[in-house]
C-alpha cells in the first residue's frame, strides 16, 4: 500500500482548508497467519473504502477527516492503481491547525459491508505522513 | 382425528388451520379457570419480549438497538427495509468511517449515515459531521438550523451488524395499519385461544 502526495494550504474564512493530491497502489486482501485470502468471500456484498486524514493540532488533539472515498462492490477489481487524485470532499480544518502542521497521517480503510451480519471497519497497513508548509498560498491574480 | 375424548397433547409441530379448527371446539368446553389460565399465559409471552427488549437496551446501551433503514441514502449498502443491530458503548470512540444512527434535536426519525468528519479535543468532547453514501452532500441540510456539527449526545447507537430485508414487515404494519392490528388480532386469538395440557 502506497500513496504519494504533493499539497498546499490555502485559508477559507478562518479555517485552513489543505489540498493534497494522492496516488493509491493497493492490493486488497487479507494476509491471515501467511495465508492470503480473498477478502471477498461468499458474505461479502460491497467494501466501502475511504482515506483519512489524521492528524493533531493545538485545538484539537485528534482530527479525522475523510478526504476520499469508494464503493467496491463484488465483482470488481480488488487492485486499486489510481494516480493524481484529487481530494472528493474539501479538506477543511476546524481552525488553523493545518498551516505548519508536519504530521498528518494519511490512511487507508475500509468498511465491510456483509450479506448478512457484523459490519467490520479495517484499516489498511501502510500509511503515509504528509506535511502542511508553513505558509499559505496566496491567490493568483491574473 | 384422534379418539374422540380425549385430550391428546398437541405439538407445536401441528398445522395452524386443522388447529384452528379444534381451538373453536375447546373454546366451548374452556372453562372459567382455563380461560383465566390463558390470559396468564398470554400476558407471560408479552412481558418476555418486553423484558427482552429492554434487556437489550441495557446491553447496547443504546435507546433502540434494532432499527430499521427507511431511506435509500446508504444504498448500495443498506436498502430501504433492511435491519440494523446497534450498540451505544460510552467507552467507543466515534471515528471517521463509522456508520451512525443519530436524532436530529427536535425531530423523531432516526438517521443512518456515514461519519466523515471528527474534531476531538483533549478532554474527550467530540464534534462530528455525517454523509449518507448515497447522497451528494454531507447532512449539514438535515441538521437543525444553524447546527453545523453532531455531538454524542445525538448518537442513539453505533451500527455492528446488520441483516436484508427484514425490517420490511415494521415499514408495511406502519403504512397500512389495518394490516397490523389484522397482525395482531390473529396473534392474540391464537395464544388465548391455544390450550396445552
Amino acid at each position: 500500500l502506497r500513496k504519494n502526495v504533493e499539497d498546499f494550504t490555502g485559508p477559507r474564512e478562518r479555517s485552513d482548508l489543505g489540498f493534497i493530491t494522492f496516488d493509491i497502489t493497493a492490493d486488497i486482501l487479507n494476509g491471515k497467519n501467511g495465508l492470503q485470502t480473498f477478502i471477498f468471500d461468499w458474505n461479502v456484498k460491497q467494501l466501502f473504502l475511504y482515506l483519512t486524514a489524521e492528524y493533531s493540532t493545538r485545538k484539537n488533539a485528534l482530527n479525522q477527516v475523510v478526504l476520499w472515498d469508494k464503493i467496491m462492490l463484488r465483482g470488481d477489481n480488488p487492485r486499486l492503481f489510481l494516480k493524481d487524485m484529487k481530494t472528493k470532499y474539501f479538506f477543511f480544518d476546524d481552525g488553523n491547525g493545518l498551516k505548519g502542521n508536519r504530521n498528518i497521517t494519511l490512511t487507508l480503510s475500509w468498511n465491510v459491508v456483509p450479506n448478512a451480519g457484523i459490519l467490520p471497519l479495517v484499516t489498511g497497513s501502510g500509511h503515509v505522513s504528509v506535511p502542511f508548509p508553513d505558509t499559505y498560498e496566496t491567490p493568483k491574480n491574473y | 382425528r384422534a379418539v374422540s375424548g380425549s385430550r391428546a397433547h398437541r405439538g407445536a409441530a401441528r398445522a395452524a388451520l386443522p388447529a384452528a379448527m379444534d381451538l373453536f371446539g375447546d373454546l366451548r368446553r374452556m372453562n372459567k379457570r382455563q380461560l383465566y389460565y390463558q390470559v396468564l399465559n398470554f400476558a407471560m409471552i408479552v412481558s418476555s419480549a418486553l423484558m427482552i427488549w429492554k434487556g437489550l437496551i441495557v446491553i447496547t446501551g443504546s435507546e433502540s438497538p434494532i432499527v430499521v433503514v427507511l431511506s435509500g441514502s446508504m444504498e448500495p449498502a443498506f436498502h430501504r427495509g433492511d435491519l440494523l443491530f446497534l450498540t451505544n458503548f460510552h467507552d467507543d470512540p466515534i471515528r471517521a468511517g463509522e456508520i451512525v444512527v443519530f436524532k436530529v434535536e427536535g425531530r423523531d426519525i432516526p438517521i443512518v449515515h456515514r461519519v466523515i468528519k471528527i474534531h476531538e479535543r483533549e478532554n474527550g468532547n467530540i464534534k462530528f459531521l455525517t454523509k449518507g453514501d448515497n447522497n451528494e452532500v454531507d447532512d449539514r441540510g438535515l441538521y437543525k438550523e444553524g447546527q453545523n456539527w453532531l455531538e454524542k449526545k445525538d448518537v442513539v447507537g453505533r451500527a455492528r451488524g446488520f441483516l436484508p430485508y427484514v425490517g420490511m414487515v415494521t415499514i408495511i404494519m406502519n403504512d397500512y395499519p389495518k394490516f397490523k392490528y389484522a397482525l395482531l388480532a390473529v396473534m392474540g386469538a391464537y395464544v388465548l385461544l391455544k390450550r396445552e395440557s
